[in-house]
């Protein structure tokens, strides 16, 4: 608890630094994400942040010191590079784009890797450190890393702030964007060089390959949330933050552990636990959704059986066994013990012994579902023309997914009619 | 004497890797094999953990079955969750390496391994790990690790040569007779995987990456025919080797930085100058057609 209380008082300037430093890396490199996200370039970002290494090392060839200003120089001219690389090789050759990535990155690290270790064999005592690049150093940020954080995160804000309807419609709809003559290429360049420079700064807290996590995974947990984008910005850097601030705390407590990779873990949870959590696109949610769906149309076909069954007799309530209905509609044994229990559960059917009756509510539920596959066999072939035997897998399907709203005004449309196209009689309660 | 060892160890790499690389980037997978390089990260620590050494079997099932479940998490994220290709992709590996990084911290004194290692490797150091045999050293440990695997996808490649041919090209004909597409999906990821773990400590997750994609997409660039191209790009990735070798030692530095970046050039090499598909080629019959 006290260890708590001492991170979050911030007392020690080095904390303070280490804290602000990550949250700023991981909100702005969020917010760029999003658009990397909904612009479907995830891995483009994995592909600039290995990119990035030969021109670090570059920059520190040619000006001789770590001062981040031309490193970042460096970083983000090999950068640029390698995403013309991409895009040159996709365009003249058959390579795919994945295929051209994975290349590109793996050629330019390789590249990046012989210049580290020919300049850490150089004896010039500046390089130590050098190598932070490849696995980040939240923990170790200073004051000056702070000032060009802190500016280029600013810059970063500025841009999007200022470009944000034009990079959520070429998102979108980029056909659209083109046609209303929005200068489609310009705004692409600039996003992308958005994404140089978020990169450039964001490798520096966690390093080199787990780059792509803080750039992305905080907007695919956010897209989980919401559909409206400005939503979703918000989220992703709220979720980037958290994880930022989190990394920071966790290595504050055992100093052992390495910011980067746990600012990582912790995202990650974040958005696993919106992947499957989350109301509506989660993945429990949705098959939730789904097993309700199979219920209700179980449910329904039953009920149908039921009362078709007697609809010669007209005695809606007369006691039926299992196998009666099954001879009529096929069901498992099993499957139709669990949907008439759920069935007397709600008040449809009642049981005595081992034969089923429907209830009022029952018959009346059952009567729609038949009224409506009616109604639709025939709006199918009056309105659109299809054959009589044509109709009812269709009708089979609309039966339990037609509103009220709308089955009223089918009823209107086809003026309260009497059959169906098979001449059976549509019922009305 | 270490030179050859060295040279020919990163050959055997580079031949396994530009095998199934030939498959890989045909089945559009190339990325997935770049997140199958860095996910058995957690894999590697763990039987590392169970086994207590570097040299056994437990590692190569281990990281076997990582990478497998690499592939099945990024195929439920997208199906199931519905997450974008890129994005699941991304998700999947960056999470197991980060739990990988934190695991050999959390584990630093039991665990001989390090962070650069894993990434680049050491492949200079190839010739001091010996087998021991007797009392006799019979060369490195690794060479013979290598040597293994490349016969193993060899025969795998030989023998499963129908149905990988066809769940590449066709997986619609092989299904209907009666090739499982999924199996032959996921014996060509486990594939991927072991040979990561088995390159690991020589060469590196990014040099693994660089000589499954590049030397592939070479061959492919040269050929139609998947024969030859398995061919060709084992050709590419043992000249990138060889070059790589004495580009590293003349410049004394990282040996497998230095053959990705041969690996590169000679793709550039192939993309312009390819006889059938180089850019350069197709500009110059156009003119000489234009011109006639």
């Amino acid at each position: 608890m006290n260890s708590l209380l001492d991170f979050f008082s911030f007392a020690d300037p080095n904390i303070r630094f280490v804290v602000i430093g990550s949250v700023l890396l991981t909100a702005s490199s969020a917010i760029v994400g999003t658009f990397t996200f909904l612009h479907k370039k995830s891995l483009v970002g994995d592909a600039i942040a290995h990119a990035v290494l030969p021109g670090i090392c570059l920059g520190f060839m040619l000006s001789g010191t770590k001062n981040p200003a031309y490193l970042i120089a460096g970083a983000f001219v090999t950068g640029w590079i390698s995403l013309i690389g991409v895009e040159y090789i996709t365009r003249h050759t058959r390579i795919k784009e994945d295929t051209a990535i994975g290349l590109v990155l793996s050629v330019f690290f390789g590249i990046g890797i012989l210049m580290l270790t020919v300049i850490q064999k150089s004896g010039n005592a500046a390089q130590s450190g050098l190598d932070h690049f490849l696995f980040g150093k939240a923990a170790a940020l200073v004051g000056q890393d702070l000032f060009v954080f802190g500016t280029v995160a600013v810059l970063l804000l500025i841009a999007v702030f200022l470009l944000f309807k034009e990079f959520a419609l070429l998102a979108f709809d980029k056909d659209y964007a083109k046609a209303i003559g929005l200068p489609v290429r310009g705004i692409e360049l600039t996003l992308t060089s958005l994404i140089v420079l978020a990169v450039v700064i964001g490798i520096q807290a966690v390093g080199v390959v787990l780059m792509a996590a803080i750039l992305i995974t905080p907007a695919a947990a956010a897209r989980f949330w919401t559909n409206k984008i400005s939503v979703m910005i918000t989220l992703a850097s709220i979720f980037g933050a958290f994880s930022g601030l989190s990394g920071a705390y966790i290595s504050y407590i055992a100093p052992a552990m390495p910011t980067g990779p746990w600012i990582v873990i912790v995202i990650s949870t974040v958005a696993f636990i919106s992947f499957f959590f989350a109301p509506k696109r989660g993945v429990i949610n949705r098959l939730l959704r789904q097993r309700n769906i199979r219920r209700t149309i179980n449910d329904e076909n039953v009920l149908k059986t039921l009362y078709q069954l007697s609809e010669e007799s007209r005695n809606f309530f007369i006691q039926r066994s299992a196998e009666e209905i099954i001879r009529r509609r096929k069901f498992s044994l099993e499957t139709l013990g669990k949907i008439l229990k759920r069935l007397e559960r709600q008040g449809y059917v009642e049981r005595t012994g081992k034969h089923w009756s429907l209830t009022e509510e029952g018959k009346n539920r059952g009567q729609r579902v038949v009224r409506i596959h009616r109604l639709w066999e025939l709006y199918l072939t009056t309105h659109l023309n299809i054959a009589p035997d044509h109709v009812h897998d269709d009708a089979d399907t609309i039966e339990h997914l037609l509103t009220p709203e709308l089955e009223a005004e089918l009823e209107k449309l086809l003026n309260y009619p009497k059959v169906d196209p098979h001449k059976s009689e549509i019922p009305y309660s | 004497m270490n030179d050859l060892y060295i040279i020919i160890t990163a050959s055997l790499v580079a031949s396994s890797c530009a095998l199934l690389g030939c498959y890989l980037i045909l089945r559009k997978m190339a990325m997935v094999g770049d997140a199958i390089s860095h996910a058995v990260l957690p894999g590697i620590v763990i039987a590392f953990l169970i086994s207590g050494s570097r040299d056994s079997m437990t590692m190569l099932i281990g990281a076997g079955l990582i990478g497998i479940l690499t592939t099945f998490l990024i195929e439920f994220l997208h199906k199931k969750a519905r997450l974008q290709t890129d994005a699941s992709i991304g998700v999947t590996f960056t999470w197991l390496f980060a739990i990988g990084v934190v695991l050999i911290s959390l584990f630093a004194g039991k665990v001989d391994l390090d962070q650069d290692c894993v990434l680049y490797g050491e492949i200079a150091y190839v010739p001091l790990d010996t087998l021991i045999i007797g009392n006799q050293s019979i060369g490195p440990r690794a060479l013979y690790i290598m040597g293994m695997i490349l016969t193993a996808i060899i025969l795998f490649i030989v023998f499963g040569y129908k149905e990988l041919f066809l769940t590449t090209f066709d997986p619609a004909y092989a299904t209907a007779i009666g090739i499982s597409t999924t199996l032959w999906h996921y014996l060509l990821m486990g594939a991927v995987s072991a040979t990561t773990v088995a390159s690991f400590e020589s060469v590196g997750a990014i040099l693994v990456v660089a000589l499954l994609i590049a030397p592939a997409a070479t061959a492919y660039l040269l050929t139609d025919n998947l024969k030859w191209m398995l061919v060709f790009a084992c050709i590419a990735g043992v000249a990138a080797s060889v070059t790589g070798y004495y580009i590293a030692v003349w410049l004394d530095g990282s040996i497998a930085g230095a053959i990705a970046m041969m690996a590169g050039i000679i793709f550039i090499i192939a993309m312009l100058f390819s006889p059938t598909h180089g850019i350069f080629t197709k500009k110059f019959s156009r003119t000489a057609a234009a011109d006639s």
